[in-house]
């Protein structure tokens, strides 16, 4: 058994190693590390637990860390790199339920003496750790849902869903009182199941109303809210280590969420009070030609280039071609040119999506630029490929102020000398709206299977 | 149908209306192609490589023109120096003709095509839309003149375009003034600065500026306020004041550069003059002046038009037939621009023309329909410069902002107000041991903000697995209540930790799966 002290010791320094992972994980070179120092955190932070006064009886404990741990393994080695966004909504559920339960089993423990205000302010905590664990874990529920496709990507709006969201809050805020009375005079469990189910009711309902374009966002967002509930757990059971790596992990994402609104230059309240296009006016409607082109043509073209940019997009990820581009990658760049990915911010389904697939298929990472980095480049560059992108490389973000996406910076690719979209077919990306750049004239459209049309192009490039 | 394409009659035509390669597409548009013996000699196509194309070789004009429903040709009919009759009267009766026409300069050989009840296609007529840029043949034409422009002027330049340093001493680059930033002037920009000059340019429509600057030459600014832009893209008269001012940037710049390049032009009406004597006057001896309006009067007052002549030192350059000298390229560019126009006249790829007069470049590009004159066409309903309608965004943007910013920065201060009347609530009511967990709770807070804001894009997914491992963190809570008395507790406990240990297994291992694939 350690003395409390020595537990308090652990938890510091577990605390410091999450921090120092944290850090560790803003650069490549460093993120390796960074991981492992997470590792190191957690192990300490739990041994010590376990080795506390305040645990006595291990059987139980022992066989759930196992089988927890054992199925956790058994998912991160079977997962591919384009399922991420669903398994990290999923784990992100998971945390949401521990803080559900845990509030519950903390609830029915009668063996803390807290009273007066201290007890009361004990009871609020439960409420709180309660309620956005179940908010986490259904918001989950349904973002997991929605990136698997098992529940349409669209927003479900319902009518006065603001009205709904507002009444729901306020029954909350009603039932705190009941189940405070309640509680005063041992009783108070109705009240908290109730509201433990109008709050996976609010999960639910928000994340519906949510477009599948917003989902980077979303999924931050769910990030943030499993930091809070650990946040709310910690206070409840007068644990610093709780507290501290809830924050930690809280205002993180809710940072994250951050960078994503400001990238889709949204307002993170429009996003999730839910609903898309909320622009007035008319936008422009997009008509003409486009210009079609075959496999031999884009090779051509690509074999006449020395600067070329690659623009991923979901399209990428859903067709699998990563591999493939990155083999039509290494061929180019053994033929001296200049290769390099420009990544959107909100590209794919969750922050970081394509990045995480580029280096899936071993592209080196640094010749993969940020927006920022590769928008001046773009009049130096004589073909930009689009691979299954739409509406980050949507102009009229920048030239159509009733798009329902102006203002949000795009990759602005029709500088180049000759850009060519690969896309299976002429239908709008999710923010539904028409597309000026595929009718550009200096656009050349490739229809058909991202990863076979990139297939048919390595082939005549190695020919 | 059957197309024929003539010999050039021009003195000193050397283009083609159409090569073997571009004939082959036409064949397999549903059409004939003949050509007349020796068509594309001067611009390097022998009659053996139409032949294998498919076409078939027509030994005089009289037999190709009697033998064709559809002419492709490149300069105006004109009386056919062996034949001594005017090539309308070869057209048959009823026939097609697609050709440089300049239907506002040659009215009479409009009226004779019409008597002939023909249809005639005028590639210079074409409407300057988006959709028809494939079928600008102006524009094919005034990009090889530009670049000509530049090899004409080295011709006669004698030094090196690029500055160098030798062993025998050091070069100065070259200047080169390019006045008028069409497709010629950007082609002529191009081509001198990658012959290694110094490249300036000047334009009175200012949103060719970027274009100038993507070219990476050096727009001349002057410093007053008048848009030149007219309808269709094209360049329009300046008021007085804006000529005066334009005028004393050409003096200095005359008295500066070694090479002028003048592409000015305003549709129908003589190129304006803007070299004056005085100028040419001051140029330093053995400087060049191309002048790209030879044909409409010249944008110097000393150029002659299809000569080379020598005036102060300078040598002055007039010639109008600049795409004819890169006969192979122009003739290329020029037949591809014909087939586009071609396929979109035959909707059905069958060979038999729809000359369908609701489409907007169709009905452009029409002057004469079965005898009957349609030019002028309506307007064009849309401006061929996006650029102008970018122009107006950006203000709109910064007048909106102002306004904006104030009142944000009022809502984040009322914002900070209402936290801290929160706060200092919280504070006169709570006791010391929340506190104390509050303390650190915002500290943490500030610290993760502190940590996550330097993050790269590139790792946000990693970041976001191990963020949601550490969440896992919340299996202490677990571990803790799993020793409190009560069956449901250990239940409720035990399900706790297991999903826990799940997410911290599960989010580390992906993390490192993830980090292990991010290579240099």
């Amino acid at each position: 058994m350690m003395s409390q002290g020595l537990v308090i010791m652990s938890y510091v320094i577990a605390s410091i190693l999450f921090i120092l992972s944290l850090s560790g994980l803003s650069h490549p070179e460093t993120a390796r590390r960074g991981n492992y120092l997470g590792m190191a955190g957690m192990s300490i932070a739990i041994l010590a637990t376990l080795f506390s006064d305040a645990v006595d009886s291990y059987v139980v404990l022992i066989i759930a860390l196992a089988i927890g741990g054992f199925i956790g393994t058994k998912a991160a080695l079977k997962v591919e790199m384009t399922q991420m966004p669903e398994l990290v909504a999923l784990m992100h559920s998971l945390v949401g339920m521990a803080a559900v339960l845990v509030g519950y089993a903390n609830f029915m423990d009668s063996s803390n003496s807290l009273v007066g205000i201290e007890h009361t302010i004990h009871e609020v905590e439960i409420y709180i750790g309660v309620f956005i664990g179940a908010v986490t874990f259904s918001g989950s529920v349904i973002a997991f849902g929605k990136l698997c496709g098992k529940i349409d990507g669209k927003p479900v709006l319902l009518p006065g869903r603001h009205w709904l969201n507002l009444s729901l809050f306020v029954a909350t805020f009603w039932l705190a009182g009941v189940f405070l009375d309640g509680v005063a005079t041992g009783g108070g469990t109705f009240a908290l199941i109730l509201m433990t189910l109008l709050a996976l009711t609010f999960g639910v309902h928000m994340v519906m109303a949510i477009g599948g374009a917003d989902m980077p966002v979303v999924v931050s967002m769910l990030n943030s809210y499993s930091g809070w509930a650990a946040a709310a757990t910690g206070f409840m059971l007068n644990n610093d280590l709780l507290i501290v790596t809830g924050a930690l992990v809280g205002s993180s994402g809710a940072i994250l969420s951050y960078i994503m609104c400001k990238a889709m230059n949204r307002h993170f309240l429009s996003v999730i009070a839910g609903g898309f296009g909320s622009a007035s006016g008319e936008a422009a409607t997009v008509e003409g030609d486009v210009a079609p082109i075959e496999n031999d043509e884009t090779v051509q073209i690509i074999n006449a280039a020395n600067n070329i940019v690659i623009i991923p997009g979901y399209g990428m990820a859903v067709a699998q071609a990563q591999h493939t581009v990155n083999e039509i990658t290494k061929l180019l760049r053994a033929k001296g040119k200049n290769v390099r990915f420009g990544i959107h911010p909100v590209a794919g389904r969750m922050p970081g999506h394509m990045n995480v697939l580029l280096a899936e298929a071993k592209v080196p990472y640094d010749i993969v630029f940020e927006m920022d980095e590769i928008n001046p480049d773009f009049p130096q560059t004589d073909v930009t490929i689009v691979i299954g992108a739409n509406d980050i490389v949507n102009p009229s973000a920048l030239d159509d102020p009733n798009s329902p996406i102006a203002g949000m910076p795009v990759l602005e690719c029709w500088k180049s000398t000759t850009t060519i979209v690969l896309k299976r077919s002429m239908a709008t990306g999710y923010a539904g709206v028409g597309n000026p750049l595929f009718i550009h004239e200096n656009t050349r459209m490739l229809f058909g299977d991202a990863n076979e049309s990139m297939q048919a192009v390595l082939k005549s490039l190695n020919a | 149908m059957k197309i024929g394409v003539p010999k050039e009659i021009h003195p000193g035509e050397k283009r083609v209306a159409t090569t073997p390669e571009v004939a082959e597409q036409l064949i397999k548009l549903g059409f004939e192609v003949n050509i007349e013996s020796g068509a594309g000699l001067a611009a390097n196509h022998s009659d053996e490589a139409y032949k294998e194309a498919g076409c078939k070789i027509r030994k005089t004009a009289k037999t190709l023109w009697k033998n064709a429903d559809i002419i492709l040709k490149i300069r105006p009919p004109e009386i056919h120096p062996e034949l001594a009759i005017d090539e309308t009267q070869l057209l048959s009766q009823g026939g097609h003709l697609i050709s440089f026409i300049w239907p506002a300069q040659n009215a009479t050989l409009m009226d004779q095509l019409a008597a002939r009840k023909a249809t005639v296609f005028a590639m210079d007529s074409v409407p300057r839309i988006s959709r028809s840029q494939k079928l600008d043949a102006l524009s094919s034409m005034a990009n090889i003149a530009g670049y000509r422009a530049v090899v004409e002027a080295a011709q006669h330049f004698g030094r090196f375009f690029t500055g160098q340093i030798t062993a025998a001493g050091k070069v100065p680059p070259a200047k080169v003034l390019v006045i008028g930033a069409g497709v010629a002037g950007l082609a002529a920009i191009g081509a001198a600065k990658s012959m290694g000059a110094i490249v300036r340019s000047f334009d009175t429509r200012p949103e060719v500026k970027e274009q100038i600057e993507s070219m990476d030459a050096e727009f001349l600014m002057l410093e007053f306020e008048e848009d030149g832009s007219g309808e269709g893209g094209y360049a329009k008269t300046m008021s007085k004041e804006f000529i005066e001012a334009e005028m004393a940037l050409f003096a200095r710049q005359a008295m500066e550069v070694d090479i002028i390049i003048t592409t000015a032009l305003i549709p129908g009406r003589p190129a304006p003059e803007l070299i004056t004597q005085g100028m040419v006057e001051s140029m330093k001896p053995g400087s060049v002046i191309v002048d790209l309006a030879a044909e409409q009067g010249g944008n110097c007052a000393l150029t002659e038009k299809d000569k080379v002549v020598v005036k102060h030192g300078v040598t002055l350059i007039g010639y109008t037939d600049l795409p004819s000298r890169l006969a192979a390229q122009s003739s290329q560019l020029y037949a591809t621009n014909l087939k586009h126009l071609l396929t979109e006249l035959t909707p059905e790829k069958n060979g038999i023309l729809d000359v369908n007069m609701q489409d907007e470049v169709i009905r452009g590009t029409t002057v004469i329909k079965d005898g009957k004159i349609t030019w002028p066409p309506p307007a064009p309903k849309l401006s061929a410069t996006p650029k102008l309608n970018n122009a107006a965004p950006p203000i709109n943007i910064e007048v909106e902002e102002k306004p904006a910013l104030i009142s944000d920065a009022t809502k984040q201060l009322i914002l900070l107000a209402a936290i801290g009347i929160a706060l200092f609530a919280l504070g006169s009511i709570a006791p010391a041991s929340f506190m104390s967990h509050f303390t650190v709770f915002v500290l943490a807070c500030f610290i993760g903000y502190q940590v996550i804001w330097n993050v790269s894009a590139s790792l946000h997914t990693p970041l976001m697995s191990v963020t949601n491992a550490i969440s896992g963190i919340i299996i202490i809570g677990a571990v803790v209540q799993i020793s409190a008395p009560g069956f449901f507790i250990t239940l409720l406990s035990g399900l706790a930790i297991l999903i826990a240990a799940i997410n911290i297994a599960g989010g580390f291992l992906v993390t490192r799966r993830m980090l292990e694939m991010f290579r240099k």
